[in-house]
């Protein structure tokens, strides 16, 4: 059973082209999704992202329950309303699902997972937290709208009263708060939480809204100038920034070692996560796979499932596609450690050359060095 | 509900003829497939001087989505291509039956035509 955001006769209203996405029918474009990809980079646009699941914890040990849980160290959030990226692990070191995590309160955090993989999740989670007496409360009832864009920040800002336009507006990356309801046309709405964080590489906001709320809000970021954008924008938008999608770039076979995310993992002393022995064995007998970026120059567009040829063996490409922002394809690739020399693609029965380089392709609207040869 | 224009003729895999006269006919893909497709990024269109085949694959367009073959509605030789879709290929987005034509095949198979659907029969292939 197909299941829909409140925002979903809305979305068809403005004319989008819907798809099912994890199970949910969400839009995939209002029109061009390149036109959307560049409303982004270069100006703000908004995501309706209410379909991802976020998972209140609360408890006194909740704190021990995230060292236990997530492979990046949670004590690295000090500050209430700072956030941190990290993957949750299996015993064998695979990759059960990448996800976003909010300091609220030594007894409160918040966590938002993918959509597609809800229900593994949250038994996953509900488990683990049992020997901490943390209680896990799935929060269905809240939506999101993610606004991305240099732009992004101030037009939201501009729908709130001056304090709490000024709390938001302060809010360094990857951190956090709420505000009290606010006046969104005719609708006032509940308290909003507002995190500084985003899946586009751009500057901007996603935030949490009860569902009541989530029309009045949209419509208000409207009025504001802010334009809509589906997740065929959102795939290339994260694509360039080089942010990985689950499901695609890294499944539980994968530890994240393998599927450059070795930066999320924290071997902090004393501390053991799931799959952290899993993760050191590898590391002591060394990394088979890694991932690494692609740009064809020619025409041409690299896609999932393409066979990668290089100088230490085939591999594959995971997700690909063309990049607005560089007129051209890249794509993320896991392919044998070791030497790559001249790397090429077979593309529909046709070999041809590829540059490997550093990602993410582009950062602030601007291609990276080295990303355009 | 997407456009057909009553003029033209059609493939059921979403080509579209219009004949010019003297032989010579346009070739574009429907705004149905265009909008399947998605933002056009890459095409590759015969060469002038080719000969194509009636249903044989004779060229490609490539959108953010996926690569999809077009075929030649008739058998001939094509005598233009559209090479401003080189720089643009959002034009096939934008005007699919204008701008966004593809190629032109001159043919002395007129009757070949005859196994094209009419408009209003390719339209009703879309409603199933």
């Amino acid at each position: 059973m197909t299941r829909t955001t409140p925002l979903n006769a809305l979305h068809r209203a403005r004319g989008a082209r819907m798809v099912d996405f994890g199970g949910w029918d969400m839009p995939l474009t209002y029109g061009s999704q390149i036109d959307e990809h560049h409303l982004v980079r270069r100006d703000a646009g908004m995501f309706d992202v209410s379909h991802m699941t976020v998972v209140d914890l609360h408890g006194s040990a909740t704190r021990a329950f995230l060292r236990r849980l997530l492979a990046n160290s949670i004590d690295k959030l000090k500050v209430p309303g700072k956030a941190l990226y990290a993957c949750m692990l299996n015993a064998e070191g695979g990759v059960i699902d990448d996800l976003i995590v909010y300091f609220i309160a030594e007894d409160r955090f918040r966590v938002v997972v993918n959509a597609a993989t809800r229900d593994k999740d949250l038994a996953w989670i509900t488990t683990q937290a049992q020997p901490f007496a943390v209680a896990v409360e799935e929060r269905p009832e809240l939506s999101m709208i993610a606004v991305q864009g240099p732009n992004a920040r101030a037009r939201f800002a501009g729908l709130l009263p001056t304090e709490a336009a000024a709390a938001v507006l302060a809010l360094g990356r990857f951190a956090a708060t709420e505000v009290a309801g606010v006046q969104l046309g005719l609708h006032r709405s509940g308290p909003l939480f507002v995190a500084r964080t985003g899946y586009t590489g751009e500057d901007g906001f996603e935030v949490i809204v009860p569902e009541a709320d989530a029309v009045a809000l949209w419509e208000a970021l409207e009025r504001a100038g802010v334009g809509p954008a589906g997740l065929g924008a959102r795939d290339t938008l994260r694509l360039e920034a080089g942010m990985a999608l689950y499901g695609q770039d890294m499944d539980e076979t994968v530890s994240p070692l393998e599927a450059g995310l070795a930066w999320t993992v924290a071997f902090d002393a004393g501390r053991d996560f799931n799959g952290r022995a899993a993760l050191e064995a590898q590391k002591t007998a060394g990394v088979q796979r890694r991932m690494i970026g692609l740009v064809l120059d020619e025409k041409g567009v690299l896609r999932h499932g393409q066979p990668v040829h290089t100088a230490s063996g085939i591999g594959t490409i995971l997700s690909g596609g063309f990049s607005p922002t560089l007129g051209r394809s890249i794509a993320l690739a896991r392919v044998p450690s070791g030497e790559l020399g001249q790397v090429e693609v077979d593309i529909r029965g046709r070999r041809l050359p590829v540059r490997a380089v550093d990602y993410p392709f582009v950062r602030e609207g601007q291609p990276q060095p080295g990303v355009l040869g | 509900m997407s456009h057909v224009p009553a003029e033209l003729k059609f493939l059921k895999s979403h080509e579209w003829v219009r004949a010019e006269g003297g032989g010579r006919y346009t070739v574009g893909i429907s705004d149905h497939a265009q909008a399947a497709l998605g933002d056009l990024v890459y095409v590759e269109l015969p060469a002038e001087g080719e000969e194509v085949s009636q249903g044989a694959a004779c060229a490609v367009v490539e959108s953010v989505k996926a690569a999809s073959d077009v075929y030649a509605p008739l058998s001939g030789k094509v005598v233009a291509v559209n090479a401003a879709l080189a720089d643009a290929p959002e034009a096939i987005n934008a005007d699919p039956y204008g701008t966004g034509w593809l190629f032109v095949v001159e043919t002395a198979e007129a009757a070949q035509l005859d196994a094209l659907l009419a408009a209003a029969d390719y339209a009703a292939t879309l409603e199933a």
